[in-house]
C-alpha cells in the first residue's frame, strides 16, 4: 500500500527521524492558512499524488511570500500532473504538502528494501541525491554502498556510520546521520515497510540532515496489525475496480485491454494475459480469484470485469485446485443472471470436479464458448472480439 | 526414488481443525499420504478423522515419529508455526498459508540457519511425489508416477504443467511448489540439485515468474552443474512495471525481474523455454528427444 510524502514524514517524525517541518493543505486557503503558520521566508508548495517525478511535472514551487504560495496552490490543485509513474492518464492533485523551505547544501540517497537474495533488509546509499536511483544504479553503480541488516540484531551503529561515511557526508554531520538511518530503519521494521525511499536526504546550510522527500509503501500482508497506517490509505488514488475486488478479497489489477480475464492462481492469471497477447489480444486485467472462492466472489468478480467498460470479451481459465470448477461455473451462471451477458464468453474449465462444472455451464442455456485448452480458449476469445 | 517426500513420509498437519486444514487432511487421507496426527493448540487430545491431535508439534513428534509437517495456519500464526516445526527438528516443512508478511519471514529465515528442517514455501501448493505421498492442496488425480520433476513458484501453473505431461503420457517423479513470496524456504536451485541427484528424474520443468533474479541465478546454476535436460516457462511476459500481480513476488520493480531477462538468461544458459504456457509439455517432450529420453520417460498411455 502507498501512502503520500506528507503521511510518511508524519511516520517518520515519530521515529525521530529529522524532516522539514510542513502542513496538508486540501483547499488554497488551507494553503496560505498552513505557509502563515510555518513562518518561513520561503517555503515549497508539493503536490502530493502517489507517483514519483512530480516536479519535473510542474507539481513542486518554491514560494518567496504568502501571494506565491497562494498562486502555486492555486495552480497545482486540481491540475493533472502527467509523470513517468502515473500513465499517460496523469493523476489529479488533491492535497498540498506545505513546507518550509531550507538551505540546502547536498543532496543524498538512502533506501531500505528487502533483499531477496540474502532474504535480509538492506539499507542503500549514494551521494547521487535527487536522481532515479536505478539511474545511478546503471550509470555509477560503484557510486551505492548497501549495508545488509541481519535481522536478528538489526541495523547497528557502525553500519550506518560505515555507510555515512561511503556516501561522503560531512564529518561533523555524520553523528545526525547515523540517527537518521537507525530511526528510518526502525520505522522500517515496525511498520512492515517494503519500501523506504528518502530522495532526497539533504545536508542544509545550519547543520541539519534531513528528508526532503519520503516514499513509503508497506507490505500489504501486514496491514492487518497496523491501524494507523490502513488510515492513510487514499481510496481517491486507486483505481475504483481494484478497490472494489479489494472488498472480496480478489486480486484485481486494471489494464488497458479489452479482453476481461477470471483466472484462479496468480501464476495462471499472469499466463493467460500472456497468451491472450501471443494470440493478438489485449487482456483488459489481471484477476485472480483465489483458492477459496465462493459463487458469490466469482459473481462479484464477474461484475466488475464487466464494470470495464472496454471490455469486449471475457475469457475464464481455471484449473481447479482448491478451487472446484462447479463454484466457477456457478458463479459465472449467477453473475450473467444478475447483470445479463452481452458479450462473448469463453470458458475453459479443468481439475477439481470438472464435468460438474461443465454440465452445470451446458445446462444453464447460456452463449458460453467452451474450450479444450488455455491456447485454445485465448485463441476464441481474441477471434470473438475482433 | 523421488525427491523430498516418498511413500515412508510421515506427516503431521499444523492447523488440522481449520477448515483448510481439515478440508485438506481428507484430501491427502484419500490420496494414501501417511498422516499421523495434527497440531491445534487447545485441542490436544481430540481426534481428527481419527487422526490424533496434539497441542504441540514437539508431542505430536514424540507420540507419532512424523518427520514433515504441512502448515494451514492463518498468516498471522503461521511464521511462528514454521518456527515450531524447525524447533522439533522434523526434516520438512511446508506451508501453504498465503499472506505472511514479509518482515515475519525474513526472521523464520534467520533463524533457520543451522537447523536440520528444510522449508517448502509459504504461499504455494506443496509437493507430491504421484502415487505415494501428496502434501499440500493440489489435485492428486492430474498427476502420474514418472521420471519428470517440476519445480514453480505458481501453484496453477504447476497442475498446468503437470497437466500436459500426464495428457502426453509423461509421469513426474516429484512436483514441488516453491511458493509465490519473495522469501521463501527452498529455492529453485535446492530443488534442482535434489533433482540432479535423484536417479529417478531425468528431466526438469522449471517454471517461473517476473520479479526478483532467482530463476537467473537456478539458470547459471543449470549451466554449470545439471547433468539433465531442463525446460522452463516464464510468467508475466505482459505484466506492467510497478504492479504486484497476485503473489507478492511478482513484482517487477527498479527495472528488475523482468520476463525478457529471465527468458534470456535461461536461454543463454541452454534451457529451452516455451513461448506459451500451452507449450511447456511439448518443449519438454522436444527436449527429451533430442537427449534420447522420450521412450524412458513415456510411462503411461497418452491420452488422445
Amino acid at each position: 500500500m502507498n501512502i503520500h510524502e506528507y503521511q510518511g514524514k508524519e511516520i517518520l517524525r515519530k521515529y525521530g527521524v529529522a524532516v522539514p517541518k510542513g502542513k496538508v493543505a486540501f483547499t488554497v486557503e488551507e494553503a496560505v492558512e498552513a505557509a502563515k503558520e510555518l513562518g518561513s521566508t520561503v517555503s515549497v508548495v508539493k503536490a502530493q499524488i502517489h507517483a514519483g517525478g512530480r516536479g519535473k511535472a510542474g507539481g513542486v514551487k518554491v514560494a518567496k511570500n504568502l501571494d506565491e504560495v497562494r498562486t502555486y496552490a492555486n495552480e497545482i490543485l486540481g491540475k493533472v500532473l502527467v509523470t513517468h509513474q502515473t500513465g499517460p492518464e496523469g493523476k489529479e492533485v488533491k492535497r498540498l504538502l506545505i513546507e518550509e523551505g531550507c538551505d540546502i547544501k547536498k543532496e543524498y540517497y538512502i533506501g531500505l528494501v528487502l533483499d531477496r537474495a540474502t532474504s535480509s533488509v538492506v539499507m542503500m546509499g549514494s551521494e547521487e541525491g535527487g536522481t532515479e536511483i536505478e539511474e545511478v544504479a546503471e550509470k555509477t553503480p560503484e557510486k551505492i554502498f548497501k549495508e545488509v541488516i541481519d535481522p536478528a540484531i538489526g541495523l547497528q551503529a557502525f553500519q550506518a556510520r560505515r555507510l555515512a561515511y561511503n556516501i561522503n557526508i560531512p564529518t561533523e554531520l555524520v553523528g545526525k546521520a547515523v540517527k537518521f538511518m537507525l530511526g528510518l530503519y526502525t520505522a522500517f521494521v515496525e511498520k512492515d515497510c517494503s519500501i523506504a525511499e528518502i530522495n532526497p536526504l539533504v545536508v542544509t546550510g545550519d547543520g541539519n540532515v534531513m528528508a526532503l522527500d519520503a516514499k513509503m509503501n508497506f507490505d500489504s500482508n501486514a496491514l492487518y496489525r497496523h491501524n494507523d497506517i490502513l488510515e492513510y490509505r487514499d481510496l481517491e488514488e486507486e483505481d475504483p475496480k481494484e478497490i472494489e475486488a479489494s472488498k472480496y478479497d480478489l486480486s484485481y489489477i486494471s489494464l488497458d485491454g479489452n479482453i476481461g480475464c477470471m483466472v484462479n492462481g496468480a501464476g495462471l492469471a499472469m499466463a493467460t494475459m500472456d497468451i491472450i497477447k501471443h494470440y493478438g489480444g489485449d487482456p483488459a486485467n489481471f484477476l485472480d480469484v483465489g483458492g477459496g472462492a465462493t459463487t458469490e466472489k466469482v459473481t462479484e468478480a464477474f461484475k466488475i470485469i464487466l464494470s470495464d467498460k472496454n471490455v469486449k470479451g471475457i475469457f475464464v481459465n481455471i484449473f481447479g485446485g482448491i478451487m472446484k470448477c462447479d463454484i466457477i461455473a456457478n458463479g459465472v451462471v449467477e453473475a450473467t443472471k444478475q447483470v445479463g451477458l452481452e458479450l462473448p464468453l469463453v470458458v475453459r474449465l479443468e481439475g477439481t470436479n470438472v464435468d460438474l462444472g461443465k454440465k452445470i455451464l451446458k445446462e444453464s442455456g447460456l452463449n458460453i464458448t467452451a474450450a479444450d485448452s488455455m491456447a485454445d480458449g485465448a485463441e476464441k476469445i481474441v477471434a470473438l472480439v475482433k | 526414488m523421488s525427491i523430498f517426500i516418498n511413500k515412508d513420509t510421515k506427516v503431521i498437519v499444523q492447523g488440522i481443525t481449520g477448515s483448510v486444514g481439515l478440508f485438506h487432511t481428507k484430501q491427502m487421507l484419500e490420496y494414501g499420504t501417511k498422516i499421523v496426527g495434527g497440531v491445534t493448540p487447545g485441542k490436544g487430545g481430540t481426534e481428527v478423522e481419527g487422526l490424533p491431535v496434539f497441542n504441540t508439534v514437539v508431542d505430536a513428534v514424540k507420540e507419532t515419529g512424523a518427520n514433515a509437517s504441512v502448515i494451514y495456519v492463518p498468516p498471522a500464526f503461521a511464521a511462528e508455526a514454521i518456527i515450531e516445526a524447525v524447533d522439533a527438528e522434523l526434516d520438512l516443512a511446508i506451508c501453504i498459508t498465503e499472506g505472511i508478511p514479509v518482515m515475519d519471514m525474513v526472521k523464520v529465515k534467520r533463524y533457520m540457519e543451522g537447523k536440520k528442517t528444510r522449508l517448502v514455501g509459504p504461499n504455494c501448493p506443496g509437493v507430491i511425489t504421484p502415487e505415494e505421498c501428496k502434501i499440500g492442496i493440489m489435485p492428486g488425480y492430474i498427476h502420474t508416477k514418472g521420471h519428470v520433476g517440476v519445480v514453480s513458484r505458481s501453484g496453477t501453473l504447476t497442475y498446468e504443467a503437470v497437466h500436459q505431461l500426464s495428457e502426453r503420457g509423461i509421469g513426474q517423479s516429484t512436483a514441488v511448489g516453491i511458493g509465490g513470496d519473495p522469501v521463501n524456504g527452498t529455492d529453485f536451485i535446492d530443488v534442482l540439485k535434489a533433482f540432479n541427484e535423484d536417479p529417478d528424474t531425468y528431466a526438469v520443468i522449471m517454471i517461473g515468474e517476473i520479479g526478483g533474479t532467482a530463476e537467473e541465478e537456478a539458470a547459471e546454476w543449470v549451466k554449470a552443474n545439471m547433468t539433465k535436460p531442463v525446460v522452463g516457462f516464464i510468467g508475466g511476459q505482459t505484466a506492467p512495471p510497478g504492479k504486484r500481480m497476485g503473489h507478492a513476488g511478482a513484482i517487477i520493480s527498479g527495472g528488475k525481474g523482468t520476463a525478457d531477462e529471465k527468458i534470456k538468461t535461461m536461454k543463454q544458459c541452454g534451457i529451452k523455454v516455451a513461448a506459451t504456457p500451452s507449450e511447456m509439455g511439448e518443449t519438454l517432450v522436444v527436449a527429451l528427444k533430442e537427449n534420447d529420453l522420450y521412450d524412458r520417460c513415456v510411462t503411461h498411455k497418452a491420452k488422445a
